[in-house]
């Protein structure tokens, strides 16, 4: 097992300073209630710069309920999360992606009738002079940017002034995950990236994925694709039930231990609670 | 997927399969329906509807009707631009005709003369309280107040009650509607000052309608509260995972919709020297008209200033038409309806196509 994984077990988390520090986000007993509904319970996570780990398990496990909490879409129920050198609690969404936690949602969360640009600004528009808001956009300034964003990720779509509504499902998904790449964001999280694309676009996604890896960026991917995971990720962590039940290095592992974990028959004796 | 100009999934991007923008279709059936009214005039009077046919007059266009057509719509115009932002978030607005009642009601208390013709105006509102001969900037002010007080009761439950728009400007309608004849009684305000005359007096309102037009139209494009009313309209949950604060933008929208009504009474009173609680009658149904013919898609996020303009326009060509070949009233009526519908099903029928192309 990863040493990661014996950090954690050891309960090593209280030290003053002494978190490691290529550490980026670490959760500590995160957890969630939907009233009576225990959706996350108890949830220690850690990931580190550079790394790319999967957040595996079946539906409703808890995988996007724990991206809701980290990203602050919902306020979590209890627990402490630790991102970037400090304990952050975010009061809305706004605040984790100052932060620099860039998410891509399962849903995407793009505007239909507005072009790439727009959607990449959408909330923290670059304006002109500050008139509150009234302020002018800075439509130039933004689609320097864009095409940079877009370069650094190798997306290529043919007319960024275009709207998203003309664009298939592989391109809305590029313009979603370029938002990453142009904010510079210190943990990328995919939620079911390429779900609804077809085998070109799939790949095209996958690339992308790849090139993040090759500039150090840290991503935390939700998927169901066996394959993709064990292609593009350092680290699998299965889900069941709210609980975490497994941590596993994808160099050690196979395809057929992941879906023991995913389905219940087998836990790690670490998290022996969520059995 | 080899070649790199390609776009992802093998797609590429051509040009002469971008969609007209909808101001584009708007302006032709503006001129469509222009030359529609100048045959048949040539045809059954022999008279021309836009050129300028009068002996010892100069100029090629028929000034004095192309005057009339843009006055006539100017007030509503106004209300319109208003009411464009809020269709462009996915709202509706029902209370505008009201407010303009109320608002007008109110505001022009503040400007009525103390005494006519050397006879004390003892009729006036605050003649008791010698609230009469006020400067003007304080009806002024009055309206600006008032339309923008109604605005936010109605975007403040549109946002924080989560109750449909239909429902809190219906309420809006009816409440505002009862306000106006509470006032007075029912009785009119009438008697302004001259500075207040003034103020939709002549070709005033086109010059406020025309500002205006221009000025919303710079700031839906160009600026932070544009772009966000755009982006709600078009998912609203987007926006919201954005960090936009949709419910507080939604009360921006709907107050600067109540205060544009609020200018469109000033100058609706100011014009007609009177305000009575029974003005504005179905204000808010020929606004929404203008700004879903001028291609405001009512689902929200398509649409702009621009065609909201071109809507009213052709609204004040209609009207202007039927009167040029003396056809009554109600053919008017009749023929404006079936435009309004025939604009959405025209706004459905692009939005297929453009689904269909994906």
């Amino acid at each position: 097992m990863s040493d990661i994984q014996t950090n954690i077990s050891a309960g090593d988390v209280d030290h003053a300073d002494g978190h490691p520090g290529d550490v980026i986000l670490r959760t500590e007993k995160l957890t969630k209630h939907y009233g009576g509904v225990h959706a996350l319970v108890d949830c220690d996570f850690e990931i580190r710069k550079g790394e790319h780990v999967a957040i595996m398990g079946d539906n409703g496990a808890g995988k996007s309920t724990f991206v809701r909490q980290i990203t602050a879409v919902e306020q979590k129920t209890s627990g402490r999360i630790w991102f970037d050198g400090a304990y952050r609690d975010f009061n809305g969404p706004l605040e984790a992606r100052e932060a620099g936690i860039e998410t891509v949602f399962q849903n995407l969360a793009l505007a239909d009738h507005l072009d790439v640009p727009d959607n990449l600004f959408l909330g923290r528009e670059k304006t002109l002079f500050n008139l509150g808001p009234f302020s002018i956009l800075d439509y130039r300034g933004m689609r320097e940017a864009t095409m940079a964003g877009l370069q650094k990720t190798g997306v290529k779509i043919p007319n960024i002034r275009n709207t998203i509504q003309y664009m298939s499902g592989g391109q809305r998904q590029c313009v979603a995950i370029a938002r990453t790449a142009t904010f510079h964001s210190k943990l990328t999280i995919m939620d079911e990236p390429t779900a609804a694309l077809g085998v070109q676009e799939t790949a095209q996604v996958e690339n992308i994925i790849r090139t993040l890896k090759e500039q150090g960026e840290p991503l935390i991917l939700i998927s169901h694709n066996m394959r993709q995971v064990m292609e593009l990720c350092d680290r699998i962590v299965v889900w069941r039930r709210g609980r975490v039940c497994a941590n596993l290095n994808v160099a050690e592992t196979t395809g057929e231990e992941v879906v023991a974990y995913i389905t219940g028959a087998k836990t790690q004796p670490e998290y022996a609670s969520a059995a | 997927m080899t070649d790199t100009t390609h776009g992802i999934g093998g797609l590429t991007f051509d040009a002469s399969k971008r969609d007209w923008p909808p101001e584009a279709g708007v302006a032709i059936a503006l001129v469509l329906i222009t030359a529609t009214f100048e045959i048949l005039g040539r045809l059954i009077y022999g008279e021309s509807f836009l050129f300028n046919t009068r002996e010892g007059v100069d100029g090629l266009f028929n000034t004095q009707r192309l005057q009339v057509i843009i006055l006539q719509v100017s007030i509503i115009g106004i209300i319109s631009l208003g009411v464009t932002q809020v269709i462009l978030t996915g709202g509706i607005d029902l209370s505008s005709g009201s407010v303009v009642a109320m608002t007008a009601m109110i505001a022009m208390s503040f400007a009525q003369v103390g005494d006519i013709n050397g006879i004390p105006n003892s009729r006036a509102v605050f003649f008791d309280s010698g609230w009469v001969n006020l400067p003007v900037m304080l009806p002024v002010l009055v309206a600006l107040a008032v339309g923008l007080c109604a605005g936010l009761v109605n975007g403040a439950f549109v946002a924080y009650t989560g109750i449909p728009p239909f429902i809190a400007t219906l309420g809006m309608m009816v409440a505002a509607r009862g306000a106006a004849q509470w006032w007075t009684a029912g009785q009119p305000v009438s008697f302004p000052t001259e500075s207040y005359a003034a103020i939709g007096g002549g070709m005033m309102p086109v010059a406020i309608f025309v500002g205006l037009a221009i000025l919303f139209h710079l700031i839906l494009k160009y600026t932070v509260y544009g772009k966000h009313t755009y982006a709600i309209g078009s998912n609203e949950a987007a926006a919201r995972m954005s960090g936009i604060n949709v419910k507080r933008h939604k009360l921006m929208v709907y107050a600067m919709a109540g205060l544009l009504t609020g200018i469109a009474a000033l100058v609706l009173s100011s014009k007609n020297l009177t305000a009575q609680s029974g003005m504005g009658l179905m204000y808010e149904l020929d606004a929404i008209a203008m700004a879903v013919i001028g291609g405001i898609s009512l689902q929200g996020g398509r649409g702009s200033v621009l065609g909201t303009v071109l809507g009213a326009l052709i609204f004040g060509v209609i009207i202007s038409g039927f009167t040029f070949l003396k056809l009554d009233a109600y053919y008017q009526e009749m023929v404006k309806g079936g435009i309004i519908v025939g604009a959405v099903v025209l706004d459905q029928w692009r939005q297929g196509r453009a689904a269909r192309k994906m």
